[in-house]
């Protein structure tokens, strides 16, 4: 049984379809990398995926559940956690606050394990998550997520507006999360970094998947194809 | 020592105001809705204690602790059916819904009761006049009664707000309800249990008008703007700053009633108009509004 299977989704901005008739399954333990232009959709398939938006139509099966109509704070207590774009941390609380508030589930995640995985909060634990740096605050957003113990963590542009040493001091604690057993989906602007650190990639373009297979089966001119909408084919 | 003793009293009735105001700083913070229903349902406190410890025969206190659950049910049922549909309205729908709240409530309350007024101090025996006299001083034991439980109440409620898991979930759903949703939270739950817990603050309020004063169906409208005006001079949402704007309040009273018994009352709305219209400087309207006005003339 996959983990996640999303079938004929379809989701709205008002008028603008964002997402057309998606498809597609995963398995437990699996990265999987999305890739695509601003306003492919990426965002609002893990917002769908998260409960933070309704899609218009399909269905999202977690672990054999329809979970399409749960709200976001149920979904979250089912297994599904996302570090929003943008990270939506709340300024005024604390690092630890932050994380504690979010401990909902039972689980191999605790306070103490997200530090080991995130060293980089231990020296911020109260400081207040307004005044952090990006990479800092992607860091907390990402405690935050893993203290709802998820069996599916959705990472959305996890890179986006940090440096490159913030980037990797993100980027160290995926494969810590993989050998924890978490199933995650990230999004990604960076294809080289995506392309290493997944183990299949689905690209999206105009609300579509227009391209998806094993990360060591696909080029990166292939990629690029499909990026930019040359050779399209729909899957 | 006749001007301490004038401060003296104004800074214990702070504490009744900040106990009034308590409530409605708590669910301003969190929810961002400015409940204007808020001294009507402290008057709605009131008699249902009244009610409750005449109609069994208990003693006041009794009667306040049956009250408070009753008062922390009816903030379940406040949010529910009142602030979360009209928040989908808008930010002037609630206050308009709590404006009409306020009405019913008084309506109501009158064509029960009447428009007797009613106290709690024949019930409370001593307590209701008793006083430590130190010198030419004297300290209500009933004004300090109503202190300890405003600081109680403001201390408790900021233990609770940064010790506990509900404390932490309140503050993340007052900062940004979709993220703390994102993080598991049940904002729902939430916001129905700040409401229940600001309406507990209420009652607690309604409990001290009723020892400490008397009420009547229409005492809601002065509560409610003693309540407003110490959250404006004590800073929007901030709890300790509630106890120093019940203070303000009092003391302005106390020594505006000592110049003139007229001025009571007056010298409270004044330094409140003060305060306000400093913050409105400060926050930019009025220097943004002076800006405009010395380009137009110039």
């Amino acid at each position: 049984m996959s983990l996640l299977h999303i079938e004929n989704l379809k989701a709205c901005h008002g008028l603008l379809v964002a997402l057309h008739d998606l498809s597609f399954s995963m398995e437990p333990g699996e990265v999987l990398g999305i890739v695509g232009a601003n306003g492919a959709g990426k965002s609002t398939l893990m917002r769908s995926i998260a409960g933070a938006h309704r899609p218009a139509q399909g269905r999202i099966m977690f672990r054999g559940q329809d979970v399409t109509r749960l709200s976001a704070h149920r979904r979250v207590r089912g297994g599904i956690a996302l570090v929003p774009e943008g990270r939506r941390l709340f300024p005024g609380i604390n690092v630890q606050d932050t994380l504690r508030l979010a401990a909902c589930r039972k689980g191999i995640w605790n306070f103490d394990s997200v530090l080991e995985v995130l060293p980089q909060l231990k020296p911020i634990l109260k400081r207040q998550a307004g005044l952090l740096s990006g990479g800092q605050q992607q860091a907390v957003a990402i405690g935050r997520a893993l203290m709802t113990n998820p069996e599916l963590l959705l990472l959305d542009e996890l890179s986006l507006g940090l440096s490159p040493v913030a980037v990797e001091g993100v980027y160290e604690a995926l494969p810590k999360l993989r050998q924890a057993g978490t199933t995650i989906i990230l999004v990604e602007q960076d294809l080289r970094r995506a392309m290493a650190s997944v183990t299949r990639l689905i690209c999206m373009l105009e609300g579509r998947i227009v391209l998806s297979g094993a990360a060591g089966t696909l080029t990166r001119e292939a990629v690029m194809d499909a990026y930019f909408g040359l050779n399209r084919q729909t899957h | 020592m006749f001007w301490l003793n004038q401060i003296l009293q104004g800074i214990l009735l702070g504490g009744y105001y900040a106990l009034l105001a308590a409530g409605l700083s708590f669910l301003f913070g969190v929810m961002r809705v400015i409940n204007l229903a808020h001294g009507s349902l402290a008057v709605l406190g009131a008699f249902i204690m009244m009610v409750v410890y005449q109609a069994l025969g208990i003693s006041p206190l009794g009667g306040l602790l049956l009250m408070l659950p009753i008062m922390a049910l009816l903030g379940v049922a406040l949010q529910f059916l009142i602030i979360e549909p009209s928040l989908k309205g808008g930010a002037l729908v609630p206050l308009l819904a709590t404006f009409g709240l306020a009405l019913i409530c008084d309506n109501v309350l009158f064509s029960i009761f009447g428009a007797d007024t009613r106290s709690f101090a024949a019930d409370i025996g001593t307590l209701s006049y008793d006083s430590w006299n130190i010198g030419s001083l004297y300290i209500s034991k009933l004004a300090c009664l109503v202190f300890a439980v405003a600081l109680l109440v403001l201390g408790g409620t900021q233990l609770l707000l940064s010790r506990t898991q509900i404390g932490r979930r309140i503050r993340a759903t007052a900062e940004d309800e979709d993220a703390a949703r994102l993080s598991g939270v049940d904002t729902r739950l939430i916001r129905a249990a700040t409401t229940a817990l600001a309406m507990v603050m209420v009652g607690l309020a309604g409990a001290a008008l009723g020892a400490s004063g008397s009420f009547d169906p229409y005492a809601g409208g002065p509560q409610l703007l003693y309540a407003f005006e110490a959250v404006v001079i004590g800073g929007t949402g901030s709890l300790w700053g509630t106890l120093i704007g019940g203070i303000v309040l009092g003391v302005s009273q106390g020594v505006g009633g000592a110049i003139n018994t007229h001025l009571s009352q007056i010298a409270g709305h004044v330094v409140f108009l003060i305060v306000l219209i400093a913050r409105l400087y400060q926050g930019g309207e009025i220097s943004a509004y002076l800006r405009r006005l010395r380009v137009r003339f110039a």
